[in-house]
């Protein structure tokens, strides 16, 4: 089987979509997030998706499974928020290593059965690292601008419990996602690099940033220009943009991260921009539409989907993609 | 002049192939081998300043943050931060600082660079930077354990880093030493690290020099050398270095310390240097550096005579550095008479100067007091500011402008009550024969105007005759002469010797771009002896030079020159006897040699001539360089980093917007018209120098030959005599090559603006527009030379950026006749003739071979990869025998044409 950089040079790839999208449509109560776990926490837990992997590993297996089904080539494991610093709003912070170990466990079940049924179209598992619910780059208290809530050693510890589960339960990629602070995202390189170098593994690493508006830059301030240079010193499979904006807003930064990496690109975008509703509404369709400008262009080799995604859309983007060759 | 002879001037970037340094803030920044020069702010340092450690002793962080922000506002394109001190929790101030500035995105959009010699100072700075940043530094200087294990930190924080050159057995302070301690550095970080060659920064130390100790004295050098070899041996390595060290045994002599910067970065520039931690507000610019200042100050970076260092501290005493104070403003339509006449006249606003004077008249008896009482304190405030360095020249025209307006408002008055007006002397100003170059002469002019001397002004081709004449009519008390083709070198000398015939004993002073101390002392000075002459190098030093002469103390002031002009002979004399030269046949043996079998030659698509007629003024101004024009007006500075300096700044963006606003009405009102004819032929080289140009393919019609100059002084052992023939294929080679040739101009219509302004009194616009009318041209210059390439030629697909334009980076070259390349100036009828230029551009030549209008720019294009710009410099007699043979002109004429090039 050829690995993920061999099938990159030869097609597009297809990544998944939302899993909290997905998990709404179930409909789950406080009890689901408990299960077999966490029976007598204090804390509510209701909407602490990562937990499902241990609580409802049903669950996510099949919405797993409905992804690989319409076609993905890689899906992301249901780990956003599994830091002990994202994990401590619930008071869960024992939880990490679980969450991350699990989840990637579980996706690599489902993926290797679907791998199974069809030898020529291998599927991968990558660990999702979320950009936790901090920043390094910026205060949270507008009045004391050199105050920060936490310390680069502090993520570094945080992101390496994460990688340590992540590998250890089976991912075969590892996907750094939603950078708003690019500070955090090197804090989350770093601790990949300790851990790969401390279990003596070599997976190849995705980045992918997030553009929060029209001017082109991240949150923190930077171009996406200057991203890219600021995490280029990791040897990177990919590195792309994802969430906030829609598809057809990303064209310009995409074309930027296509003429100046020396990478592979990815983007998965979300439906659009959510309505007064807080719904995605960009139908399959219209999403398909504006990827396949970005395939025409040839932007990007790995594309997707983010919030407000499901099924549906990545079975239109995968029909698509299956008409282009790198 | 060979510089030293270890010195070998550009390096050659050889590391294309790998990928570029790239470092970031909010915004990235790419150092490419292109990219000259990078500045990195120094003032964010507590070891270098004092202010920005008091601000931090003190918690003043609000403030040290806006020491950064300057910096960055003023061009530094890398911010250095070092909070190592005593004093200080440095690491908590790093952080502390360093947290602040990601909240300034007008700060933050600059690369850091983390400077500390504390290895956890460095580590917590890392941490809290989100871009690529740089350290600076580490070394081997505690082992190599210590140096792995750092090296490696830095490669997984992602950022760059500066190695000093120093091992455990102390800093590198020879070459030897230097590039030993590198390679070693470097092969331990690229083999055993794997760090990114092109992120890594050599700092082969920067030392002080002229400090009177001998191990010290090749200081700079040995970082010249050591910065070449690593540039040309360490794949990809860059070199940096803190450049103020070098001029440490200097402090409290800004002038000389500011030289000596900018020599060092000229020269380690050349070596392959690409950034450097630099004050930019201590940093002159390299050409206006005075000669003789420039002259020791070399002597001692390159180590070039025993006694450098102490012929740099005994001229160093004679030399001292100014600050630059702002004028304030006041609510000044409410002061008296007085303060509202001066403010009118500092600030250049003729706005109220009417009814101001006005009300003067009604007060005074006479109103020839209005202007030796009112408007002459007026102007002296000008002159005092000015002097002071207080003024800039684009202000004191203005001035000027005011002035005369008020003046000529009141002379009718005065001529009613004929009173005699007092003035402090006559000066004769004259653009010599053949000659039609004029802005600097009007400059002087102006300003002496402004200080109350009268003037006489006889314009521009002017013969000696006519000068002296006038001199005699008007008993003037000065002769000033002006000129800016070489050839008019000869023409003031003529002037000098007419003037000693007549037994004259008038100062005469000399000024204009070619001049030069060295000429005037040795070529002009010594055929006039009854009275002074006087190099005066720009407008500004006019007024000291004139009143010095016409003063008491001008007996000291002229034997002090005297003095001057015998030690600058003296010198001239030595470094003649130093230099070698080679023979003509023995210089054509070593051309500079093209290897026509893998030559790559362009065949043209134009083959003969072509006329633009009427050119779009608006397309050429995007391709106007400048920083020439600021040169014009002694803003000394590069464009577009001279409208943020700390001192011109203010007065440079006036001046900006003013020009622009001009150019929006030449343009709109076509002021001016721009014509040029260009033409291509086939051509071949014969007889070594010289390029036959056929009517046709079949190159069997010659239609003109162009006779080249060759380069004589020995060089070292790769460099070549270069001469033009030697850029294209010669004859017997039997390959097919081109010539191109060009005469633009856009000073079609200028006389009739000028004239306007000068009846209005007007001389800031004169100026102005004679100054962008010559921009105008250079650009057109540089447009057509785009169009050539693309079309007319057509071998450069790709369209080069303007800034790229600017610093000349595409394929080939357009030397003009009688500029360095080929500075014989009667190679310009020939191409006159064949371009049927002055028919078809309106541009005709004088009879120095100077082009008029003046804002018009000729020149020839060759199109090899390898052809460049060079300087023929001095030559021997046989080329100018050679040279009189081949083209049928005396003996003695040709030498001449050629005297400033003539080494006799």
């Amino acid at each position: 089987m050829d690995g993920i950089r061999e099938i990159l040079k030869k097609r597009v790839l297809v990544l998944d979509g939302a899993m909290g999208t997905m998990i709404q449509r179930y409909k789950l109560e406080e009890e689901d997030f408990r299960r077999g776990w966490f029976e007598d926490h204090p804390n509510s837990l209701k909407g602490n998706n990562d937990l499902l992997s241990l609580t409802r590993p049903d669950i996510i297996k099949a919405i797993h499974a409905e992804y690989l089904e319409v076609g993905a080539d890689i899906i992301e494991t249901n780990t956003f928020s599994g830091t002990t610093i994202a994990q401590a709003d619930y008071d869960l912070e024992r939880a990490a290593y679980d969450i991350n170990f699990h989840g990637a466990k579980l996706a690599k079940e489902v993926c290797e059965e679907f791998t199974a049924k069809n030898p020529n179209k291998p599927r991968f598992v990558a660990g999702s690292i979320g950009p936790t619910n901090v920043t390094l780059s910026l205060s949270p208290d507008v009045n004391d601008p050199g105050f920060r809530n936490t310390t680069f050693d502090k993520m570094v510890v945080a992101y390496s419990e994460q990688v340590k589960g992540l590998i250890e339960g089976g991912a075969d990629l590892l996907l750094v996602e939603t950078i708003f602070d690019t500070l955090n995202a090197k804090a989350a390189l770093f601790a990949i690099e300790d851990v790969q170098n401390e279990l003596g593994t070599d997976l190849p690493i995705m980045v992918s940033g997030t553009i929060t508006d029209a001017s082109g830059r991240t949150l923190s301030g930077q171009t996406t220009e200057a991203f890219l240079v600021s995490v280029q010193h990791a040897n990177l499979l990919s590195i792309g943009l994802n969430c906030a904006l829609g598809a057809s807003a990303l064209r310009p930064y995409l074309q930027i991260l296509k003429n100046k990496a020396p990478f592979f690109t990815s983007a998965h975008p979300n439906a659009g921009l959510p309505n007064e509703m807080g719904e995605y509404d960009e139908t399959p369709e219209i999403m398909a539409d504006q990827i396949k400008t970005f395939l025409d262009e040839g932007l990007v080799n790995i594309v997707g989907g983010c919030c407000g995604t499901t099924p549906d859309h990545i079975k239109a983007m995968a029909d698509l993609a299956a008409n282009y060759s790198a | 002049m060979s510089l030293h002879p270890d010195y070998k001037g550009n390096h050659h970037y050889k590391w294309e192939h790998l990928p570029n340094m790239k470092l970031s803030g909010l915004e990235p920044l790419e150092v490419t081998h292109e990219t000259n020069f990078i500045n990195i702010g120094e003032r964010t340092n507590v070891a270098g300043s004092r202010k920005f450690l008091r601000l931090i002793m003190n918690d003043e962080f609000d403030e040290a943050l806006s020491v950064a922000r300057d910096q960055v506002e003023g061009g530094a394109q890398i911010i250095d931060i070092n909070m190592d001190d005593g004093l200080i929790d440095g690491k908590e101030a790093m952080v502390k600082f360093l947290n602040l500035i990601a909240s300034e995105p007008d700060i933050s959009r600059v690369p850091i660079m983390i400077d500390s010699s504390k290895w956890e100072i460095v580590e917590a700075g890392l941490q809290c930077v989100q871009g690529k940043c740089i350290v600076n530094s580490i070394s081997l200087k505690e082992g190599k354990a210590k140096f792995v294990s750092e090296a490696k930190k830095i490669r997984q924080y992602g950022a760059a880093v500066v190695v000093m050159a120093f091992d455990e057995l102390g800093q590198a302070d020879t070459y030897q030493r230097r590039i030993q301690i590198c390679e070693e550095s470097y092969r331990i970080l690229v083999n055993e690290v794997g760090f990114p060659p092109q992120d890594i920064i050599f700092d082969p130390n920067v030392f002080p020099v002229a400090t009177g100790m001998d191990e010290h004295r090749r200081n700079a050098i040995d970082f010249f050398l050591a910065t070449r070899w690593i540039r040309e041996n360490l794949p990809g390595a860059h070199v940096s270095g803190g450049i103020s060290n070098v001029s440490f045994s200097f402090r409290g002599n800004n002038k000389v310390r500011e030289a000596m910067h900018s020599a060092f970065l000229y020269h380690a520039i050349n070596e392959g240097l690409d950034m450097g931690i630099v004050n930019p507000a201590m940093l002159e610019i390299y050409d206006d550096i005075p000669t003789d200042l420039l002259n020791h100050v070399e002597d001692v970076l390159l180590d070039r005579r025993e006694d450098a260092t102490e012929r740099l501290l005994e001229f160093a005493e004679t030399v001292s550095g100014s600050g630059k104070v702002r004028v304030v403003n006041l609510e000044w339509r409410e002061g008296t008479l007085q303060e509202r006449l001066t403010h009118s006249l500092v600030k250049g606003v003729a706005d109220f100067i009417l009814e101001d004077v006005e009300e003067a008249r009604q007060i005074v008896d006479e109103p020839i007091e209005v202007i030796e009482g009112y408007l002459m304190n007026g102007m002296n405030v000008v002159g005092d500011l000015f002097g002071a360095g207080k003024m800039f020249l684009p202000q004191v025209v203005k001035s000027a402008r005011v002035m005369k307006k008020a003046v000529a408002y009141l002379l009718p008055y005065i001529e009613a009550s004929k009173t005699d007006n007092r003035s402090k002397g006559k000066v004769l100003m004259a653009t010599v024969k053949g000659d039609v170059h004029d802005i600097g002469k009007n400059i002087v002019a102006v300003v002496l105007g402004c200080n109350n001397y009268d003037i006489i002004d006889l314009g521009v081709m002017v013969p000696a005759n006519k000068i002296l004449e006038a001199a005699k009519e008007h008993q003037v008390d000065v002769i000033g002469l002006s000129g800016l083709i070489t050839p008019s070198l000869d023409e003031m000398a003529h002037v000098a010797k007419e003037m000693e015939l007549l037994g004259m004993d008038l100062p005469l002073l000399i000024g204009g771009a070619t001049t030069s101390k060295v000429h005037t002392a040795v070529k002009i000075d010594q055929h006039y002896t009854k009275g002074q002459t006087i190099h005066v190098l720009d407008a500004s030093r006019s007024v000291t030079v004139v009143s010095d002469l016409l003063g008491d103390k001008k007996d000291a002031f002229v034997d002090n020159i005297k003095d001057e002009y015998e030690t600058v002979r003296k010198n001239y004399a030595k470094k003649k006897g130093f230099k070698k030269f080679l023979s003509l046949a023995e210089a054509r043996q070593n051309k500079f040699n093209i290897d026509w079998n893998t030559s790559e030659i362009a065949k043209p698509k134009l083959n003969g001539i072509e006329q633009l007629n009427d050119y779009d003024l608006n397309e050429l101004r995007e391709y106007i360089d400048w920083t020439p024009f600021f040169h014009t007006w002694e803003l000394r500075g590069k464009y577009p980093a001279i409208l943020e300096h700390e001192a011109m700044g203010e007065e440079a963006t006036k001046l900006y917007r003013e020009a622009n606003a001009m150019l929006d009405t030449i343009i709109s009102e076509k002021w001016l018209t721009a014509k040029a004819s260009v033409g291509i032929w086939p051509a071949n080289s014969v007889n070594d120098d010289d390029i036959e140009i056929y009517t046709n393919e079949n190159r069997d019609t010659v239609l003109h030959t162009q006779f080249g100059m060759r380069q004589q002084l020995k060089k070292a052992k790769a460099a070549n005599n270069v001469c033009v023939a030697d850029f294209i294929a010669p004859k017997e080679s039997g390959i097919k090559d081109y010539i191109g040739g060009f005469v633009v101009t856009t000073g079609l219509g200028i006389e009739k603006k000028v004239a306007e302004f000068e009846a209005d009194h007007d001389d800031y616009n004169s100026i102005l527009l004679k100054a962008l009318a010559d921009r105008l041209a250079e650009a057109f210059a540089e447009r057509l030379h785009e169009i050539v390439r693309q079309s007319y030629w057509g071998y450069e697909e790709t369209a080069l950026e303007k800034a790229e334009l600017i610093k000349e980076k595409y394929r080939g070259i357009r030397p003009a006749p009688g500029y360095p390349a080929n500075p014989d100036h009667t190679e310009k009828p020939g191409l006159f003739k064949i371009l049927n230029a002055e028919k078809l551009t309106g541009v005709s030549l004088t009879e120095s071979m100077a082009m008029y209008p003046t804002a018009s720019v000729s020149g020839w294009y060759f199109a090899n990869p390898e052809a460049h710009y060079f300087g023929v410099g001095k030559v021997k007699t046989d080329q100018a025998e050679r040279l009189a043979d081949a083209k049928g002109i005396e003996l003695e004429r040709m030498k001449q044409w050629l005297s400033s090039n003539l080494d006799e």
